[in-house]
């Protein structure tokens, strides 16, 4: 192996590493707020590649469709409520939120799709299909049991991820995709090729980085979660609700999922199932962090794209095997240097 | 005068075992009352379901309102507010980012008078804005309730239940901590002391209840209470019978 070779591996490890980067820090946080271990989260990225790519063919995606059918559901399951607690001043709100605004989106992407607007314009399109399905899954699947062991709310995501997975090839097909990259651009740095689309992963990884950590330091609802995912019962004690709380993490985690599969997909064929791997990814990254430590989970994601590079260049064909079995020593020196995060007490 | 609280048959159960029995409360509006009574005697507990954070049966009437279904979020927006026996501060977060938390619910109503609170706030605790940016896991006992007191001031509260607010703290501080009590009366804020440190809850207390496993044994104003034979002998000690 060459120099040359070398510095493009460190390049192709280092943007997928940004992406599992991003998605470790999106399973930190929705563990730290809700104690679920959010194994749905490779199906977002599935999800926000495969709504743009639809987006980029001028198709309406299925994603629209789903959106609607899940508000029915949650509009459903909060209508039931509120007419049980006796709350009917409740009802315009839940009839507009999880009925109205998804047959808006689902118009507005079924008049803008055939049009092929300008990328920037199909993005924000496929984030505005995407990320509402992030609470609104809470809603559905955890909130109910918001209560239950981590074990049961591991359960539970299982259940997600086989429902999403089977979801997405009613609603996208069985067919991969694979959209047109951002930018065309390359820049020769000595040896090293650069190409304009790593430089667009990484940069916006590390933008989002740097928003989330603005979001958490400075912002109100950053410092609520914070809250949550120190204290629950004091957080519930200062009026952050752990409903309202699980959703805005779901929300983010659905944002920074769909985002990482906007950027993955020029990169990478996406099939309905491919979010899966690419979320384990970002999962063995969390796991580094013991579930808890941001950098180090952050870290730790690069590490594993960087594995990943390496390997595809030795041993193609085994790069998985050897991606996760790295991670056994990894996980064996974390069990000796950490104690094992304790089911809450009370 | 109608009530600000007015609690009828409240019990509270942990699974089948009955913590707080059939209790009956009442606290007038710019009233300090105080529930005594001894370890295990279900204090606690029937704060926690004042809030919200346990289930229960009966009646709680609150400013008006039948709030026995709210969840504790819409308690506080109300301006219900607990300081727990436990404090549950946010240890790895500043003082600072403790105040602001406790307006959480003002700030979700884009309250414009949050700052004002803030300055109230470091004048009745000069201790917490010296140490504002430092971690609340790294403050001494009585810094932490200080700041437990603190951040419920933050969220304005109209009626502030304190869970033994003197637990485990030097008798200054206690002393401290007893005089910002009773100086929020003077602010409107009504109170609801839970004790075991009878003899100081009963000094700034206008009305007392005795609980008793579950159950309030006896009640009256707080100087009526201080001068009966049971409460004497069981939560006061000899001493202030003889002083008495
Ligand atoms: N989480 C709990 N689960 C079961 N029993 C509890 C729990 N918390 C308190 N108890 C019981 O309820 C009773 C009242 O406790 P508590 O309200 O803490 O009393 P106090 O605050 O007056 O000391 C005690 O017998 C205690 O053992
Ligand atoms: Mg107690």
């Amino acid at each position: 192996m060459n120099t040359e070779i070398a510095l493009f591996l460190i390049q192709d490890g280092l943007t997928n590493g940004a992406i599992y980067a991003l998605l470790a820090l999106a399973l930190v946080l929705v563990f730290a707020v809700t104690r679920v271990i959010f194994i749905p989260q490779g199906e977002f990225v599935a999800y926000g590649a495969l709504t743009l790519a639809g987006l980029q063919l001028g198709k309406l995606p299925g994603t629209a469709w789903l959106l609607l059918g899940v508000g029915l559901a949650v509009a459903v399951v909060e209508l039931a409520q509120a007419l049980r607690l006796g709350l009917a001043r409740r009802i315009p709100a839940i009839l507009f939120k999880f009925i109205i605004i998804p047959v808006a989106l689902l118009s507005l992407a079924w008049w803008a799709a055939p049009q092929k607007p300008a990328l920037t314009l199909q993005i924000l399109l496929t984030l505005v299909l995407v990320v509402p399905l992030g609470p609104m899954v809470y809603r559905l699947a955890y909130q109910p049991l918001a209560n239950a062991s981590v074990l049961v709310l591991l359960i539970i995501s299982v259940a997600v991820h086989f429902a999403m997975t089977g979801l997405g090839l009613v609603f996208f097909g069985a067919e991969g995709s694979r959209t047109p990259p951002f930018s065309d651009a390359q820049w020769k740095l000595g040896v090293l090729n650069i190409s304009g689309q790593s430089l667009w992963v990484m940069g916006a990884s590390l933008a989002l980085i740097v928003a989330l950590l603005l979001f958490f330091e400075h912002t109100i609802y950053g410092k609520a979660l914070r809250a949550t995912a120190i204290n629950r019962v004091g957080a519930r004690l200062v009026g952050v609700s752990p409903a309202m709380a699980g959703k805005l993490s779901f929300t983010l985690a659905a944002l920074i999922g769909a985002l990482s599969g906007i950027l993955v997909a020029p990169i990478t064929t996406i099939y309905y199932d491919s979010g899966f791997l690419v979320g384990l990814k970002g999962f063995v990254g969390a796991i580094v962090g013991g579930l808890m430590s941001y950098p180090i989970a952050a870290a730790g994601a690069l590490l594993v794209g960087l594995l990943e590079a390496y390997a595809s260049f030795w041993a193609s064909a085994y790069k998985e095997v050897i991606v996760f079995t790295l991670i056994i020593p990894v996980l064996i020196w974390r069990s000796f240097t950490t104690h094992h995060i304790e089911e809450e007490e009370e | 005068m109608s009530a600000l609280l007015e609690v009828r048959g409240l019990s509270v159960a942990y699974g089948k075992v009955e913590a707080v029995h059939q209790a009956a409360l009442r606290l007038e509006q710019g009233r300090i009352v105080t529930v005594i009574g001894p370890n295990g005697a279900g204090k606690t507990t029937l704060l926690a379901a004042l809030m919200g954070m346990l289930p229960a049966r009966g009646s709680i009437s609150y400013a008006g309102e039948e709030i026995m279904r709210f969840e504790p979020e819409q308690r506080v927006s109300r301006g219900l507010c607990l300081v727990p026996e436990r404090r549950e501060l946010f240890a790895a977060m500043t003082v600072e980012d403790n105040l602001v938390l406790g307006a959480f619910h003002r700030y979700r109503k884009r309250d414009q008078t949050i700052a004002a609170d803030f300055d109230e706030v470091y004048r009745l605790f000069p201790r917490l804005q010296e140490r504002r940016k430092q971690l609340a896991g790294t403050l001494s006992g009585g810094e932490r309730q200080m700041l437990a007191l603190g951040r419920a001031l933050m969220s304005r509260p109209r009626l502030l239940m304190l869970d033994e607010p003197s637990l485990g703290l030097a008798p200054l501080i206690v002393r401290d901590i007893f005089r910002v009590i009773a100086g929020l009366r003077e602010t409107g804020v009504s109170i609801l002391l839970v004790e075991q440190n009878a003899r100081a809850a009963l000094q700034v207390a206008d009305y007392g209840y005795v609980l008793e496993t579950g159950e309030i044994v006896v009640e009256g104003p707080s100087a009526n209470l201080a001068s009966d034979p049971r409460v004497i002998e069981s939560y006061l000690g000899l001493v202030s019978s003889g002083a008495g």
